[in-house]
């Protein structure tokens, strides 16, 4: 079987994300990168199932700067097998609607029975590349699954709901989008790490995926930030040790507002 | 006049909040069309007028409830195609998102998510959208002649009108092709809980990894019980695997707007309070001085939840005597 994981660097999620204030983009400059954890529970994914399906190659996809790479290591070193880095400067600034048909171009190419997606990312959370991608290669689209399982050609998930679950399923190929409660991922081992080195990372550019420059990035841009303000943030208020009457003046607080 | 159009979500028979909500904003903006997909859409006509719909377009096929995105993503497009409304507004809902994705690679229109304010004014459309967890706000547009905004529930309310006229409506006759029904829903599985919806609750007793251990959550369900209150979580413990994903408050799960917020072991990562911190009031226990959750709640309380949480439910139930 043929898997691809579409995979993403973002600025280390529990870090302070800012916009620059004049090219109103995220700052990825001078902030720790690191591979999108989100991304981490699709890779497992993709390693349980090459586990149970001998003969399976996994090819991580993702599009970003160079210096990208790093982080398409680290998935190497999880498990993957190889890796493609769409890398281009004319790709600064593009939405999601850009970043949907590139990543399916390079897609297209591995010729693949099972895409994976975090069902978002934790930088820019749209969660609309996985959709597009689904769309422009004429996938079926299982998303926000919480189990998957590949059996007899299918692809049956647990898809989480506003109420529950839906059990879902469609035939290869198709693409599934995974929620953090599928699995727990494992962590590189040290002959992962060394092995990731020598594994292959293809990097091309727009051109090779047959886009001109100007159809990319900010130009391709359907979407366009004007301008941000820092939101209203709401204020302290009282705060109390515990001292044994906590319980007490939690509901003196509760009644006061008549919730008691 | 611009033409605004509103998704109608239709879950089991009935259309869902959300989709009021946005009529209700709808019809601020220009002449409202909502599209109702789905069994029982047609029942439907008449509360979709009532929230602003002058015309419904209605659409009955088992396939939009029995297949995910593309029945209706298929028949949204070419609906869009042929009349090109000025704006499309689709409720954040899993289902909206993902009809939205498809939508947007379709019609290559580009896409706002969670869009919280909008004012469209002679074609140009300005959203406000939170972003990085609600810590700032950005202005976004559009450039396609069908602007597609994604809004999260809960962000208008859903106000009928007094006297609305009865609306026109269509029936779409478009065939749902056999390549658009892939992903087959097999089983519905409804996790009940007891008590009131997260979303409607006027309480929320809500706990995270300062409970230890998941049979803790049941300290949680019992003082919610005492205040009529729905319980909610974390990602950290809904990732866990200690509750269901349904309980989820935050980014990732569900916008809550209680009248009181009791936030249980919860360090407060704007993640989790961009879902709750539209609560009236917030109350906070943590037994880290530092915690974030302490910079914005009402009353804050320095201690252990697994003794606090227990001993409030009884001082309310003896209180009520
Ligand atoms: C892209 C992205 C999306 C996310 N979406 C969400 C989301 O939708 N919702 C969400 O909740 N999170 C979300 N998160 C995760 C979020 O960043 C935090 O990791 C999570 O909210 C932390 O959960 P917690 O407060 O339960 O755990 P922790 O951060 O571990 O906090 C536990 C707290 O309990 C306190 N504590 C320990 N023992 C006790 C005790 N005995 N009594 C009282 N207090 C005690 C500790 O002091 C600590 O403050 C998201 C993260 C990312 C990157
Ligand atoms: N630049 C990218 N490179 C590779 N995959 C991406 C990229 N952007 C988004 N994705 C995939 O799409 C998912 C959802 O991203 P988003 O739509 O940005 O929230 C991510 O978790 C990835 O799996």
């Amino acid at each position: 079987m043929n898997i691809v994981v579409c995979v993403k660097q973002v600025p280390e999620p529990s870090g302070t994300n800012r916009i620059n204030p004049t090219t109103l983009r995220i700052i990825r400059e001078g902030v720790d990168l690191v591979l999108d954890p989100a991304d981490e529970y699709s890779i497992e994914a993709a390693l349980q199932i090459a586990e149970a399906n001998p003969g399976t190659t996994i090819t991580l996809v993702s599009m970003g700067p160079d210096k990208a790479q790093e982080a398409i290591r680290r998935g190497l070193a999880m498990g993957a097998d190889k890796a493609v880095l769409i890398s281009d400067p004319a790709l600064a600034g593009s939405d999601a609607l850009t970043t949907a048909k590139v990543l399916a171009a390079a897609i297209k190419r591995e010729n693949p029975d099972l895409v994976l997606c975090a069902t978002e990312s934790s930088d820019a959370y749209t969660g609309m590349v996985p959709g597009g991608i689904a769309q422009h290669l004429k996938l079926p689209l299982l998303s926000y699954a919480k189990k998957l399982t590949i059996v007899g050609g299918k692809a049956q998930i647990e898809r989480q709901t506003e109420t529950g679950f839906q059990r879902v399923e469609a035939s290869l190929p198709a693409l599934v989008t995974v929620t953090g409660s599928i699995n727990t991922p494992r962590y590189p081992a040290l002959k992962g790490i060394m092995q990731a080195k020598k594994k292959p990372l293809d990097v091309v550019n727009v051109a090779a995926l047959g886009f001109s420059p100007d159809q990319v990035g900010e130009k391709g841009a359907k979407e366009k930030v004007l301008g941000w303000q820092p939101a209203e943030q709401r204020k302290a208020g009282t705060v109390i040790k515990d001292d044994g009457t906590a319980a007490a003046q939690i509901a003196d607080f509760l009644a006061q507002l008549k919730v008691i | 006049m611009t033409k605004v159009w509103v998704f109608a979500q239709i879950n089991a028979g009935q259309v869902q909040r959300v989709s009021l909500e946005l009529l209700t904003k709808a019809r601020q903006l220009g002449d409202v069309t909502a599209v109702a997909l789905g069994p029982g859409a047609g029942e439907q006509a008449g509360i979709l007028a009532q929230h602003g719909a002058s015309r419904v377009l209605v659409h009955e096929d088992q396939a939009y409830a029995d297949c995910l995105s593309e029945p209706a993503a298929d028949t949204l497009g070419a609906l869009i195609e042929k009349e090109a409304p000025d704006l499309l507004l689709i409720g954040s809902t899993y289902d909206g998102r993902d009809i939205a994705a498809r939508l947007n690679a379709r019609l290559d229109c580009g896409v706002i998510t969670d869009g919280a304010e909008f004012a469209l004014e002679g074609g140009d459309l300005k959203v406000q959208v939170p972003w990085y967890s609600a810590t700032t706000v950005v202005t976004v547009t559009l450039s396609g002649p069908t602007k597609l905004v994604l809004v999260k529930p809960k962000s208008f309310a859903a106000e009928p009108l007094e006297n609305a006229p009865a609306p026109q409506i269509e029936q779409i006759s478009l065939a749902i092709a056999d390549t658009a029904r892939r992903a087959v829903v097999v089983e519905n599985v409804v996790q009940k809980s007891e008590g009131p919806k997260l979303e409607e609750a006027a309480v929320i007793v809500s706990g995270g990894r300062g409970l230890k251990q998941p049979e803790n959550f049941s300290l949680l369900n019992d003082l919610a019980g005492q205040v009529n209150g729905a319980v909610g979580a974390t990602r950290a413990v809904v990732d866990a695997g200690w509750v269901p994903y349904g309980m989820q408050v935050g980014q990732t799960g569900k916008t809550v707007k209680p009248n009181v917020y009791i936030a249980c072991g919860i360090s407060g990562a704007i993640q989790h309070t961009v879902g709750m911190k539209g609560a009236k009031y917030i109350v906070a226990i943590n037994t880290d001085p530092d915690a974030p959750i302490f910079k914005f709640a009402d009353l804050g309380v320095v201690g252990d939840v697994l003794k606090i949480v227990p001993a409030l439910t009884e001082e309310i139930k003896r209180r009520k005597g």
